[in-house]
């Protein structure tokens, strides 16, 4: 019996080793160690023998079940590991191709110096405010401090509906009716938005363009809180090195007026082609709100002061990204577009 | 304003200083310095000539062989093809070896045989302007005076040792368009002394008001002063004062003119000689002219004038536009020998209007606009007379003819140094102030804390309390004013909640994947209503640079589908564009248009594009639909929307629809048609447009979660065949009026319309989601609210596979 034990395990083992798949080794295992299988035949055959040979018998028989489903389960785990083997080279793929690309646009470079203006104010408790693109002769000049027939409009080239409605040339009408709406009451807003000019359209030159104002004012507004201001803007846009300085112009509705310059970005105010080698760079107007504008909105020019500023966002971004073209903006080409997808910093 | 540091130095010294210093210094503190020009553009080489002798080139109708003496003893060959080249002239030689402007060098050449050792010159050749070279001299050489020393420096003599500034001059500076004006500037900002000319002269014994009368009937002119001055004589002014009319722009004429034109420059103030015998009648009347009237003006153009039109006459008939431009009747001609000099003060107003409708701005006219020293005009008269006297052999009548009704007080300003400091955010010391207000000449008082100034009458501009703020701190300097940001602000700030939602609009769409498009607001009449949503009275410009930018736009749609032309005609093969932008309808009560807020989205070529897995999708209506819907979705309006078929010319009749928010109609969306692909070469292209204002403003609940389903839902699907025209919307609002309450989705998962239906049928399948969040449903439950839809569906005609 002992005999015929070994020669049992030797075929199941031999079988073990030649089955190439789970399907085989499952027979194996269930024609040897099944209830019907030879070697439970043995066990049952056991109470025959002798009170003395049972026990050892009884060993001898575990040892090989033992041994046989020791060397089964050792053979379906290199089968197992074979077969994630083959299913892992089959699933293998090529990393290097590209990936599905997700489908994605970007806003305008335009809006995005807008919207980078806005945060910036908003932050410093600002509200947005908008106007109308048509405007009335009175809030885009008169309530501005140009009268009919003054010198300075010459300065705007302006395009009429009637003799009294245009479209606007700058986003300073919104500060008058924002003055004209809050009766007297502090003001903090910035204006973005589409202005217009009689001009030819050309490298430098769009008769359609985008500007924001900025007008605060308050109590005991100063002409250093504009500096001030008008220096985190300029950091802001163009880097936390910049510095600006005021030079003394001319607005009707400002006084005193400036124009504020930038130390170039490009070179750090050495000299360079952006900058035709002075080291600024001029960004936008400025000035005191002229005591004139804040009457005709029915604030005491005694009692309260402001400061306003206006930009263009055209020429913000032309500097900020080296754009050469001002018709880029206006003629939409993606591959322009596109360029304004990433983050900076 | 062009200023020759040569003439500017006559009265205010500038030594020190290089010219790119000074004009930092004249910029910083007010008037910008648009460029520094040197006349002598580096010019070497180019020296006195003296023509010994002319000869016509042997083989050459139009050239001469000059030999011409350029140093003692040194004579050379020179061709010369000037028509006015003469023997015992002086003139200008460029040396071989001299560079020129434009980067012309001078080498030995030999022209047509004969040996040529340099180039005489023109004043053009030396980068004169043309404009201002005096006639004589035009189209030829430039002939120097006798006196001029063969060899020496021939651009010293010509006045191009000399550097220009050009000042870009603000409306409010006109002070500065004088050159006394900017000497007054300079000398402020150098804390130096002002020059000024000494006006003096002789006089005869004979009255100018027994050679003429004036009578001023107008308003317009305060002021009138003339002077007469006899046995003038007409030649060429000296070369000095020829020089410097040059470096200011103007062409030099003749003596008398000149002398008006320098005293223009010099003193700001607009001066007009007439001949005193070609006025004939022996009187000036300054009066409006009668509508009609007529004029020939010194450019020999008749003018027409209206009866608001400023002239000056001689009591019968006009001699000149009143501070605009003299008449040809009473010019100065080189046979004039008794002349009247005008100096007037002419209102500005007026005279702008009638130089705009003359089309004729001059440098008078541009003065007189802005309005001139009222202290000025008389002495201005003055100075003339004495350089006539000077310049021209002139004997001045004794006295001005004169009406003088204007008021020549200077302007008072009241400002406390307090007011000054408190808008500037500055300590300056009341030292400091007074310092800088009398560099400024200005008369100025401290007096019980308060500055009393009066601000001379050059300086126009200065009239209120922050003239004087602006004048303090652009020479005290904007450099020392410090940073703050204002204080005491109990403003919050933010969005409103319009501007938010547009921004998540504009952040849904181009994550959607549409790039942010602008376009001009101005467009055709033609394009100005196409596509548009609702079209109304278009809104046009008086006075349009071209058709293609005239009338205000009712659509976005047009210039999009530009843009997506301008793309794939440069071979994109993918173009979806958004816009936000307003469109301008129709006249509210305030005289302007109205204007909406509205956004469109072009998407044309392919939509996805990933080449190596095949995969290939061609934009079509739904997937601008889906983007649509995906936005109303985000916007809380997913809901309250629906799409409605439409016709939109333009737009494909069977691919159109209206979108109605809550049954208002708020945008279109639909592929253009295949005509309009065509004219702009596009292939399947789709549009949309809706009025964002009305989505964006419509109110939308407040958001309140509701529970997450605990108990599972259950599906049933029905499909059914239905007539090609019949939309599956209806049929979903059949599903959902019949669905009990359980009913919770109603989705489409399938579409056929082929060769397996019968003509003019399709098959539409639906998948219907039961739900209750109370309990697990119960099959019966579920059979008995299904079997109410299918009767309402066969009610409805549909029949069910
Ligand atoms: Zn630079």
């Amino acid at each position: 019996m002992e005999q015929q034990l070994k020669q049992l395990e030797q075929e199941a083992l031999a079988k073990i080793e030649a089955a190439s798949n789970l399907k085989e080794l499952n027979d194996v295992r269930v024609a040897y160690l099944g209830k019907k299988g030879p070697i439970t035949d043995l066990l049952k055959g056991m109470g025959k023998l002798s009170p003395e040979e049972r026990p050892k018998m009884g060993a001898l028989v575990n040892t090989v079940r033992e041994n046989v489903t020791n060397q089964l389960e050792a053979r379906i785990a290199v089968l197992e590991e074979q077969a994630i083997q083959e299913q892992l080279e089959k699933e293998s793929i090529d990393v290097t191709l590209p990936g599905r690309k997700i489908r994605t646009g970007n806003r305008h470079p335009l809006t995005r110096v807008i919207e980078e203006i806005e945060d910036l104010f908003l932050s410093m408790g600002y509200e947005i405010a908008e106007g109308p693109e048509v405007e009335k002769d009175y809030y885009n000049f008169e309530a501005l401090n140009l009268p009919k027939g003054h010198p300075a409009r010459d300065m705007q080239d302006t395009f009429y509906i009637t003799e009294e409605t245009l479209l606007r040339t700058h986003t300073s009408p919104v500060q008058a009716r924002t003055m004209e709406a809050k009766k007297g009451e502090p003001i903090r807003i910035i204006c973005p938005g589409k202005v217009f000019r009689r001009d030819n359209d050309d490298a430098t030159h769009s008769h359609q363009f985008m500007q924001i104002e900025g007008l605060v004012i308050g109590e005991n507004i100063r002409m250093s809180d504009l500096k001030g201001t008008l220096d985190a803007l300029a950091k802001r846009m163009f880097g936390e090195e910049r510095e600006i300085r005021l030079r003394p112009s001319f607005f009707p509705f400002t006084e005193p007026s400036v124009e504020v310059d930038v130390s170039c970005h490009k070179c750090g105010g050495k000299g360079c082609n952006v900058c035709k080698q002075t080291g600024w760079i001029e960004i936008l107007g400025a000035g005191m709100v002229h005591p004139n504008v804040l009457e005709m909105a029915g604030y005491d020019s005694k009692k309260l002061s402001g400061f306003a500023f206006g930009i263009g966002a055209e020429r913000i971004a032309m500097l900020k990204y080296g754009v050469d073209d001002i018709r880029h903006f206006y003629t939409n080409d993606i591959r322009f577009l596109s360029q304004f997808h990433r983050t900076e910093e | 304003m062009l200023v020759s540091l040569n003439w500017l130095k006559q009265y205010v010294d500038i030594d020190g200083l290089t010219a790119e210093e000074l004009a930092e210094k004249i910029t910083r503190s007010g008037i910008e310095v648009d460029a520094v020009i040197d006349r002598s553009q580096g010019m070497t080489n180019v020296v006195v000539g003296y023509v010994v002798s002319k000869e016509k080139h042997p083989d050459a109708d139009k050239l001469n062989v000059c030999q011409v003496e350029v140093g003692e003893g040194d004579v050379r060959q020179i061709i010369c093809g000037a028509p006015n080249v003469a023997a015992g002239q002086k003139v200008i030689v460029a040396l071989p070896g001299a560079r020129l402007p434009g980067g012309i060098k001078i080498k030995k050449a030999k022209m047509r045989g004969q040996e040529s050792n340099g180039m005489i010159c023109s004043l053009q050749e030396l980068g004169v302007e043309g404009r201002v070279v005096p006639k004589a001299y035009a189209d030829g050489i430039y002939v120097l005076p006798e006196d001029a020393v063969p060899g020496s420096d021939a651009l010293e003599l010509v006045g191009l040792r000399d550097i220009v500034l050009e000042l870009g001059l603000t409306p409010n500076r006109s002070d500065a368009l004088s050159m006394l004006g900017v000497a007054y500037e300079v000398a402020a900002i150098l804390s130096r002394e002002v020059k000024l000319p000494e006006v003096k002269y002789e006089t005869t014994y004979e009255k100018a008001e027994d050679y003429l009368k004036l009578r001023v009937e107008a308003k317009e002119n305060p002021l009138y002063a003339a002077k007469v001055v006899k046995n003038v004589k007409i030649e060429q002014s000296p070369l000095w004062l020829q020089h410097y009319l040059m470096a200011a722009g103007v062409r030099p004429h003749n003596n008398v003119v000149d002398i008006t034109n320098y005293i223009l420059m010099e003193y700001g103030q607009p001066l007009h000689a007439f001949d005193y015998d070609a006025l004939k009648t022996k009187e000036i009347v300054v009066r409006l002219a009668n509508e009609g009237e007529k004029i020939v003006t010194l450019d020999d153009q008749e003018r027409t004038l209206k009866a608001h039109n400023l002239v000056i006459t001689n009591g019968v008939e006009p001699v000149a536009i009143a501070g605009v431009m003299g008449g040809a009747n009473s010019e100065v001609t080189e046979n004039t020998t008794t002349v009247v000099i005008e100096s007037a003060y002419f209102d500005g107003f007026s005279v702008r209007r009638t130089s705009k409708e003359i089309g004729l701005r001059s440098d008078a006219s541009a003065r007189f606009e802005k309005g001139v020293d009222p202290n000025r005009v008389i002495l201005a008269a003055e100075r003339a007379a004495q350089l006539l006297a000077e310049l021209a052999g002139g004997e001045v009548l004794e006295g001005t003819v004169l009406v003088d009704e204007l008021d020549k007080t200077p302007t008072r300003v009241v400002v406390s140094p307090d007011f000054i400091n408190a808008r500037l955010g500055m300590k300056i010391s009341l030292e400091d102030m007074l310092s800088i207000l009398k560099r400024l000449q200005f008369d100025v008082e401290a007096a019980n804390g308060l500055l009393i100034i009066d601000a001379p009458t050059r300086r126009q501009d200065i009239k209120i309390e922050e003239d004087i703020v602006e004048e303090i701190a652009r020479l005290y300097g904007y450099d020392e004013i410090p940073m703050t940001l204002p204080e005491g602000n109990d403003q919050v700030g933010g969005l409103t909640s319009y501007q938010a939602k547009r921004r998540v609009a504009r952040n849904f769409l181009e994550g959607a994947g549409l790039y942010q498009a602008v376009t001009y607001s101005l467009t055709s009449e033609e394009l100005s209503q196409k596509y548009a949503l609702k079209a109304e009275e278009t809104t046009k410009l008086l006075m349009p640079m071209s058709e293609e930018r005239s009338t205000l736009r009712q659509s976005l749609i047009p210039h999009l589908l530009e843009s997506a032309s301008y793309n794939v005609a440069r071979n994109a093969e993918s173009v979806a564009l958004y816009e936000i932008g307003s469109v301008f309808l129709g006249k509210t009560d305030e005289g302007l248009p109205y204007e909406e807020e509205h956004v469109a989205v072009v998407v044309t070529g392919k939509w996805v594009d990933n080449a190596w897995q095949g995969e290939k999708v061609n934009a079509d209506f739904f997937i601008v639909k889906g983007i649509l819907e995906g936005l109303f979705e985000k916007l809380g309006l997913a809901d309250r929307i629906s799409y409605v078929k439409s016709t939109v010319d333009g737009l494909h009749p069977g691919q159109t629809a209206d979108i109605f928010l809550d049954g208002e109609k708020v945008g279109i969306i639909g592929g253009l048609h295949p005509v309009e692909r065509k004219n702009l070469d596009l292939k399947d292209t789709f549009v949309a447009e809706l009025n964002l204002k009305a989505i964006l403003t419509a109110t939308v609940e407040d958001l309140v979660y509701t529970a997450v389903p605990r108990f599972p839902a259950m599906t049933r699907d029905i499909a059914l065949e239905l007539d090609r025209s019949t939309p599956a919307g209806e049929i979903i609002e059949i599903i959902r009026k019949a669905g009990t309450k359980l009913l919770k989705d109603v989705k489409v998962f399938d579409v056929y319309e082929g060769e397996k239906m019968a003509p003019g049928k399709k098959s539409v399948a639906f998948s219907l989601t039961y739900f209750d969040p109370e309990r697990t449903l119960t099959d019966d439950e579920v059979v008995n609210a299904h079997e109410k839809v299918l009767k309402a569906l066969v009610e409805a005609g549909a029949e069910v596979r």
